[in-house]
Order: structure tokens, then sequence, then C-alpha cells
């Protein structure tokens, strides 16, 4: 089928971004090497070439940065709102006028589609910065009573899915609080983070008040469990979330923690299904599955499952498999090989329990790390591929007769992050998202994101909010 | 009636699923007043007691928090009302736990009825204080609501037995969740005789469930349980906060902390909202809002 639609590449330049081969930590306004001298490489997940070596952090860099942040920390949050907001604008600004750069540069770095980060993830980073730019001179008037106080230093430890989204979702709301930050971006992933320093120099942010540590998890405990963190953000995997959970406890230190999910796509009978069908695919393939909010469990009822999973699989054969950097490519690589390796060995566990597998008929390319978009049938509640989080472009369809089943299924997971509901009846929808227990339930539409727009999970995807008035809690003292 | 009559004693129970069990351990403890005379024997829970009140309050969470805020809100104020007409009995039963004299114990019993009142007003407010609609950049409908936590464990304050007790109690269930309360160790009687008052207040069976015994072996299975999906910490010290915050972590759930401010402090100082709010998830739905045609109308 995908013969019938032959196009020529159309390739995003690469001109645009200037990767240098090698990078430091950015503390105290400075790049610098990391106390041991430790470094890492960091590939393009799409063909495996090296694209620039940079810092590891170890614990004494983690202390450099803290104490850093701390010294920034009494200029910063005396500063009036009106003027933090106004260096968060700037920042803002220099995001939009550099997003092309940022775009190909975190395609060329975490392997996702170009057609994504030019129009979700920079749109969505420089909306961030904009949207809590505002907020920084109208604390008094959020809901948290009068002049809220900042919290001091926060260690924030970010993915490797949407490494300048994330670091938006934390530093925005931060900074426009008055907070200083200490930011870990992932290992796979360090280069947007590194590019954000420079955009911090650009806009002329007092030194220390922003600092970028690469390195792997140890630097991330060592941020996280430090003495002189006063607030912990982490988003990433439920376990080392619990982790956390725990290493805080008996502090005063804030946490939010945002970890994974297993969200339902529920599709009713009445659902239009061409629709439906774009936002299953939406839902599991955006960002090839490596997204804490994916619809991993479809929920299909009975009557037209047949047709719903003929639908699909036609237009999984259509999506386009191969370069993150062209435009017309739909899905990109995976990550890093590790993710690969789980996925495959969770769809292995998938195949091995009795699950009926389906891959969509695509080259893989030789280089890089792939996987082709894959549903599961024939799938029970216990199948580990319906309880475990892939992060992959997995997709295992379960079906139901009821709305009640429906309700049920999709609230039986350790996890509550996301679900989704088809149907053209509204009083259906009310009734079926009142009873979800998820942080964020799109009603025929997927894996919409805003900064007005309050994100997070129940259960264990976490707790605590990013994006919106809730937001502004995590990083205030305020109880 | 003669001077010389023998009192009747009453049999201090816990109250779990609307009923007023014993442990099932068959242990009591004996509880004094602040000089030392004995008052009665409470119950002392053992974990299947605890366990026995998860099951209770998970139970009773679909309906309760499936109730109108309106509902909750009677509910609530209806439990103010029992309460009022009980003073008498809760002044002397707070005098001899807290050591206070009758006029302080009478203040302390007005306070906690106005404390039901102040959260039965809150049940219909707090959504609309705290959620709302989001002016999401697209043609969507964006509206946050704040859904309740589920299961709450509350270690109730081991001093304020029954102004502190109410001051947690009330605003988990105010905002829909449905509780594990461990009473006061030394001071439980109060709070059991609470649960009497919670039973003839129209409050569902097990939104409320009062247990009474070591705070620390109650505690620890109540931190640790799957099912169970926030604790408050109030009433552990820090030793024991720091523990059941490591084992609460396993399943994430809400952990609020002991708090300087309010710990032993002053429970007469306005609440606040904060307590409202430390057992409430954020909901936030989208839709989409579809398009009339490119001009609109500008009438």
């Amino acid at each position: 089928m995908a013969s019938a639609f032959e196009y020529a590449p159309a390739p995003e330049s690469r001109s645009v971004v200037d990767i240098t081969p090698s990078y430091g930590l950015f503390i105290d306004g400075e790049f610098t090497d990391a106390a041991d001298g430790k470094v890492f490489k960091t590939v393009s997940p799409s063909s495996e070439e090296v694209l620039s070596e940079v810092a590891r952090a170890g614990a004494e860099d983690v202390d450099r940065a803290v104490k850093a942040a701390r010294r920034a920390f009494e200029k910063w949050s005396a500063l009036p709102g009106s003027e933090r907001a106004k260096y968060l604008f700037r920042i803002a600004r220099i995001i939009q006028e550099r997003s092309r750069e940022l775009a190909v540069l975190e395609t060329l770095d975490n392997g996702k589609p170009i057609k994504e980060t030019r129009d979700a993830d920079l749109p969505l980073v420089a909306a961030h910065f904009f949207y809590y730019a505002g907020w920084a001179d109208k604390l008094d008037h959020a809901g948290y009573g009068p002049n809220p106080r900042p919290l001091g230093v926060a260690g924030q430890v970010i993915p490797w899915n949407f490494p300048l989204l994330m670091l938006a979702w934390k530093i925005a709301p931060a900074l426009a609080t008055g907070n200083t930050v200490v930011l870990k971006p992932a290992e796979t992933t360090p280069l947007s983070a590194l590019f954000f320093a420079d955009i911090c120099r650009q806009a002329g942010l007092p030194k220390g008040v922003v600092n970028i540590l690469t390195g792997y998890g140890d630097a991330g405990q060592a941020l996280v469990e430090h003495g002189d963190v006063n607030k912990v953000a982490f988003t990433g995997s439920t376990a080392v979330g619990k982790a956390i959970a725990r290493s805080v406890a008996g502090t005063d230190k804030k946490v939010t923690l945002e970890l994974g999910g297993k969200g339902a796509n529920i599709v009713f009978d009445d659902a239009p299904i061409d629709q439906a069908v774009e936002g299953i695919v939406t839902g599991i393939f955006f960002n090839q599955g490596q997204v804490c909010c994916a619809g991993s469990r479809l929920l299909v009822q009975e009557s037209v499952q047949d047709e719903l999973l003929d639908a699909l699989k036609r237009r999984l054969s259509t999506l386009r498999l191969g370069d993150p950097l062209d435009k017309n490519t739909d899905i990109g690589a995976i990550n890093s090989s590790e993710q690969l390796a789980r996925i495959t060995a969770l769809v292995e566990t998938g195949e091995a329990e009795g699950a009926e597998r389906w891959s969509a008929p695509c080259e893989l390319p030789s280089a890089g790390y792939w996987f082709a978009p894959t549903l599961f049938t024939n799938v029970t509640q216990a199948h580990t591929i319906a309880r475990d989080e892939i992060f992959g472009p997995v997709l295992s369809v379960l079906s139901f007769r009821t709305p009640d089943e429906a309700v049920a299924k999709a609230n039986n997971s350790q996890y509550g992050l996301s679900a989704g509901i088809w149907t053209e009846k509204g009083s259906r929808i009310l009734a079926v998202a009142n009873k979800l227990r998820a942080g964020v339930v799109w009603a025929n539409t997927f894996n919409k994101f805003d900064p007005t727009s309050p994100f997070g999970g129940y259960k264990e995807s976490g707790f605590g909010r990013e994006g919106g008035r809730h937001g502004l809690e995590a990083y205030l003292d305020v109880r | 009636m003669s001077d010389n009559r023998l009192s009747v004693f009453k049999t201090y129970k816990l109250y779990v699923g609307g009923k007023f069990p014993r442990s099932e351990s068959g242990r009591v403890y004996e509880v004094t007043d602040s000089k030392g005379k004995w008052l009665a024997n409470a119950p002392q829970s053992s974990r299947k007691d605890a366990r026995d009140a998860v099951t209770a309050a998970r139970k009773a969470f679909g309906g309760w928090s499936g109730a109108t805020a309106y509902n909750r809100g009677q509910i609530l104020y209806r439990i103010a009302e029992m309460l009022e007409g009980r003073r008498e009995q809760f002044v002397r039963e707070v005098a001899e736990a807290e050591g206070l004299s009758k006029s302080k114990a009478a203040a302390v019993v007005d306070a906690a009825v106005d404390r039901w009142v102040w959260y039965a007003g809150w049940t219909d407010k707090v959504a609309q204080v705290v959620g709302g609609a989001n002016p999401v950049a697209g043609p969507f409908f964006n509206l946050s609501t704040p859904e309740p936590t589920g299961v709450v464990t509350v270690l109730a304050p081991q001093e304020s037995s029954f102004l502190g007790l109410v001051s947690v109690v009330a605003p988990v269930i105010a905002a829909g969740n449905t509780a594990v309360v461990v009473a006061s160790a030394e001071s439980p009687l109060p709070a059991l005789s609470l649960g009497e008052v919670l039973a003839t207040s129209d409050l569902p069976g097990g939104v409320v469930n009062i247990l009474s015994g070591k705070t620390a072996e109650i505690a620890a299975p109540l931190a640790a349980h799957q099912d169970v999906n926030g604790i408050d910490l109030t009433g552990a010290d820090a030793e024991l906060a720091k523990e059941l915050e490591i084992a609460a972590a396993d399943n994430l759930k809400r952990v609020a902390r002991p708090q300087a401010v309010d710990g032993e402090g002053d429970w007469t100082a306005d609440p606040g909202t904060h307590r409202l709010t430390a057992f409430l998830e954020t909901k936030t739905v989208w839709h989409p809002t579809g398009a009339l045609g490119a001009s609109g109308s500008s009438y």
C-alpha cells in the first residue's frame, strides 16, 4: 500500500544548527567541565552518529550547582515580579526566534520526527514560558494568599521523551515564582538543555538562576537528595518516582512527581470511526509512543471492534517510518538502544503470553533504533502488555460491552494519568469522564497539551500538577 | 434519684463501616484522665482492624464521592447539629481527656461544632475555587475539576483529642474522601464518642472509621496498605512520620506531613483551605468545540 504513495525525500536542513564537539556543565552562568573530568557521548538515535561529547556531572558538580543556585536565590526572589516576568518573556521570544534551530537539534538528539518538534514541541515550549512569564507579577491574585513566597532551590530531573518541553514545564513556573533551579536532562538527550543555557545567557538571566547538569541517574539522585534543595520535581518512571518519594521522607522538601501511565482510549459504538482511528494513532504513535500519557490501551466496544481494527490497520500501513528530519516522516526512531530493548522484551512477553501481534508492514532503516507500529489483539487485563507501561509504539486492544465495563477496565490499573473517550453522545462523555480515575481526559481528541491546562496523574502516575494556575502551587511555599 | 445510685459505664467501641465493633483482637487498654484516674477501657486495635476499616472505607467511597456536594454539605451540617445536642457529654469527655476546666472544654467543643459548620459550607464551593475553565490556545473546551483522592488514613493529633480530631477529619470527608482515623492514643474517648454522633447524622457507614490503640501499631499497616490513597501524618512524631512516609511511597500515597504550625499548635486558628485541598486530585477534561463558520456573529 505504501508504494501507492511514494514521496520524494523532503529533509529539513541540518545547517540551521551548529553542534560543537563538546559541551560543559552550565553552572553559575558559565560552561564548565565536570569536577572529575568525566564526559559521555550523545548519539543520534536515527543514525547512531555521535553528535557531541558532554560533561558528566557527579556529586561534586551537583553541590557546586546547588550552591550557585542558592547564592542566586536571594536576589532573584527579591526582584519585583514584573522584572522576573520580563526575563521570562525574553526567553520565550528567543525560543520563538530560534525555534527552527532547536527543532532540528531536538530531532537529531531525540529521534522524533521534525514534524513533531517543529509543530508541537517548540511552539509549546515558547508558549509555556510566555504563559508563566505573565504569572510572575500576578502571584498575589493566584489564589494562594497574599504575597506567596518561593521555596528556594528547585532540583529538577527530566526525561528524554520531550527534552525541551519538559525543561519548559519545570523551569518556567519555577522562575516565575522566584525560585532558582538546577536541572538535569536525561543522559540520552542533553543537547537542547545546553542550548537553553545559551538562551539564558542571551536573555541576560542573572548567573546561577538556571544551572544545567548533564549526566546520568547518579547525578539526578545526588540532586534530589541534596540537603540544600527545597523542591524536587521529577518526570520519569514510576520506579524512580517511588525511590524519590522515599528519599525525601522526613525532610521539608516539596515534591511533585510526573510518572508513568497506561492510558485507556475508549471507543464506543457510536463514535465516528475515522476520527477515532486518527485519535488512536495520535494517542499511541505520537512520539513513537514514548509518552507517559499515551493511549496505550485501546478499549473498543465489541460491536465495532472488527470495523475499527480493519480501519486502524489500514491507517497504520500508511504511516511513514524513517528519517526523522524528513518532513513527511510520521514515525521516528526509538530514543535509545536500551529503550528499544525494553520495548522488544515487552512485545516478546506479549506474544509469549498469548496475545496476537500485528505490526505495520514497513521497512526499518539499517542503522539506528527502530520499532514498527504494532498492535496486539486477544489481550486480557491480566496480560503484562495490558498492565505495564511499554513506552513505545505498541497498542494493546481490549474490548467491552457496556459503559460500566469500559470504566471498570479503564480504571483497572496502578496508573491514572490519561484516558480518551470517543462517542457522539454528550451525556455519555460526561458520565464516563466523571468516573475515570485519570488526571487528563480527552474526549473525541487525544494528546492535546496547553500551558494553561493542568497536567498530572492520579494513583501511581504521580502527584502535583504542571501547567495552568495549578502549576504554580508546586513552586510556592503554600500548603 | 438516690445520690448513691451506681452509674452505668459506657463500653467504648470502635466505629467501622457504620457499626460499633470491639477490636477483633479482643484487646483493650486503660484510658486515664490527666491525673491518672481510670476512665474506661478502650479497644486496642490490631492490623486486622485497620484492614477491615480500609475495606469499609473503600466500599463507602463510590457513594460518598458520588454524592452531590450539596448533599455532603447537608450531612456535615447535620453532624454539627447532632454534636451541639450532645454538647454536655463532649464537654465532660474533653475536660477529662485533656485536663481542661469545664469552661475551657466547652470552648473546645463549641469550636469543634463550628468547624463542622465551616467545612459543611465548603463542600459545594471548593470546586469553583480550585477548579475552572482553562483558556487553551485551540478550539477546545477545557475544564479542571477537583476530585477526592480516595481512601485516606488520618492520624489524629495526640494532644488535641477532639478539636484537633475534627479539624483533620472534617476536611478529608468534606472533599469527598473516606477516612480511616487513628484517634489520639492517650485520649481516644472523645473520638470514639464522635462515632456515635456520626452514626446518627446520615453519614453513610464507612465514610469515617475510627480506631483507637497504639498509633504506630495501627498506622504502619495503613501506611503500607495498597488500597489506601493518602495519609495525614499529623498525629505522628518526627521519627514515625518519616517511617510512614517511606512506607507510603510504595503506592505513592499523597502524604500530608505533620506541620510545625499546627502539629500541636493552635487548633482554634482559621483553618484555611489547605487541609481541604491536600487530598484532592485535579482532573482536566478536553473536548473539541467545533467552529461555526469563519466570521461568526458580531452580535
